[in-house]
């Protein structure tokens, strides 16, 4: 059953505790970081050093702007995500819980509030919360501690870890809601719901959030938000940090939690629309929301989003295309974050599905007076 | 089990002075903002004493040489 058809309901939490792990580990859960990373390691590594003084960051942060999923599981159900959160708590031995959520995200956070007060465990009385600004880079798991520790959303250097050292320097949890919402269908259930909440986004006829079963094709989710609204050219698929598929490639493309779909977002890109100028707008965003902490990053992604504009106003040239390539090599693996990572992948694929568009671009302007 | 020295950047702490890529020319250089690129993490045995100077000479103190287990 889906998450979202799942009772939010006050039923007494299972008894679980640290063998929970285990189960976790059997069902193959993983995170939505974007790294699918194995959900019962990152247990496991808080459990191991916990001494009662755990903590756990329930993540609601979605910076991703296009990303609605977060916020509508807070909405719609979130006794299933506390669920998750209690059960961490007593897996890990946690002192203290922190819900943080968006700047964005008033409606998720009321609701997530108002769920809180009907709850009487014990540990309803050691959640906090914490308002995460509308940054991309605030969902990251360090920027998370960080900012709960000293009020900045900006990522920390690894190591420490937040799992060896994170909120009041104990070991902390930071969990995505989603994955803890799984958790609590696991605990409940024995099984976990296998399905996955993206977010179609885009020309769809009804964009929004879709609860699909693991597996389900992107021309599957596309029919569920309504079919394409206009006729489709490429997929973004994974949100900002995605890759770009031409059309014809991501229709037949089966999303799972280890096919890289990131946060989620299916954006679909119609003929109508210039792909290099989207790409060039989603490069200035992301250079915009650089934390400017790593010289890689600040510099080489405004770098990286000016080319790309200077391709969408005045013509592009070999040099510059080529220039894109290398500084998106250059850029890869070389921030405290993740942030040059996914910008620089997310420019690649551009550079390689709309190879031909990027070489011939002219300005828009330009070519209806010719 | 065998040893090896690996080199790791602070990239928060990291200004861009650039004085790693000279001494260690080797296995760092440098982008087209002045930022390193490590080409390689290992350090062999012979530009050890380079790489010790490249982490007490930095003036941020952003490079760490570390010796760990070899990865199987």
């Amino acid at each position: 059953m889906a998450l979202l058809d799942q009772p939010d309901t006050l039923a007494p939490l299972p008894r679980v505790g640290r063998e929970i792990i285990g189960a976790i580990e059997t069902s193959r859960l993983t995170g939505r970081g974007g790294a699918s990373f194995a959900t019962a390691t990152k247990w496991r590594a808080v459990a191991d050093r916990s001494r009662g003084d755990g903590v756990i960051v329930v993540n609601g942060a979605e910076g991703e702007p296009r990303s609605l999923k977060d916020g509508t599981l807070m909405s719609a159900r979130p006794h299933l995500i506390l669920d998750g959160a209690f059960i961490a708590a007593r897996a890990l031995r946690a002192r203290r819980i922190v819900l943080y959520t968006g700047e964005r995200h008033t409606a998720a956070r009321d609701s997530m509030l108002r769920a809180l007060a009907q709850r009487s465990e014990p540990e309803s009385r050691t959640v906090g919360v914490a308002n995460a600004p509308a940054r991309y880079v605030a969902g990251a798991e360090t920027a998370a501690v960080h900012f709960i520790n000293h009020g900045i959303a900006t990522p920390t250097t690894v190591p420490p870890y937040p799992f060896a050292r994170g909120v009041d320097g104990a070991p902390t949890l930071v969990q995505n809601v989603e994955t803890l919402a799984n958790v609590a269908v696991l605990a409940r259930t024995g099984k976990l719901p296998g399905t996955l909440l993206l977010t179609a986004a885009g020309a769809v006829a009804r964009p929004g959030v879709v609860e699909v079963e693991s597996g389900t094709t992107v021309a599957d989710v596309v029919a569920r938000a309504g079919g394409p609204s206009e006729a489709p050219r490429a997929v973004l698929v994974g949100g900002y940090f995605g890759r770009w598929m031409p059309a014809s490639d991501a229709w037949a493309l089966s999303l799972t939690q280890t096919t890289g779909i990131g946060c989620g977002v299916i954006g679909v890109l119609p003929q109508s629309r210039c792909p290099v100028c989207e790409t060039a707008g989603i490069m200035r965003y992301l250079a915009s929301e650089s934390s400017a902490q790593c010289g890689p990053c600040f510099f080489g992604l405004r770098a990286l989003a000016d080319v790309c504009t200077r391709i969408t106003r005045d013509e592009s040239s070999p040099t510059d295309v080529q220039r894109l390539q290398r500084w998106a090599v250059d850029v890869r693996g070389r921030g405290a974050c993740k942030h040059p990572d996914g910008a620089a992948i997310f420019l690649s694929s551009a550079l390689a599905v709309f190879e031909q568009e990027f070489a011939r671009h002219r300005p828009h302007d330009l070519r209806q007076a010719a | 089990m065998s040893k090896e020295h690996t080199l790791s950047v602070d990239r928060i702490k990291c200004d861009g002075r650039g004085l790693c890529a000279e001494l260690l020319p080797e296995l760092i250089r440098l982008d087209d903002w002045g930022y390193p690129i490590l080409t390689s993490r290992t350090v062999p045995e012979h530009l050890l004493p380079l790489a010790q100077r490249a982490v007490e000479d930095c003036p941020v103190l952003a490079i760490a040489l570390r010796r760990s287990e070899r990865r199987p």
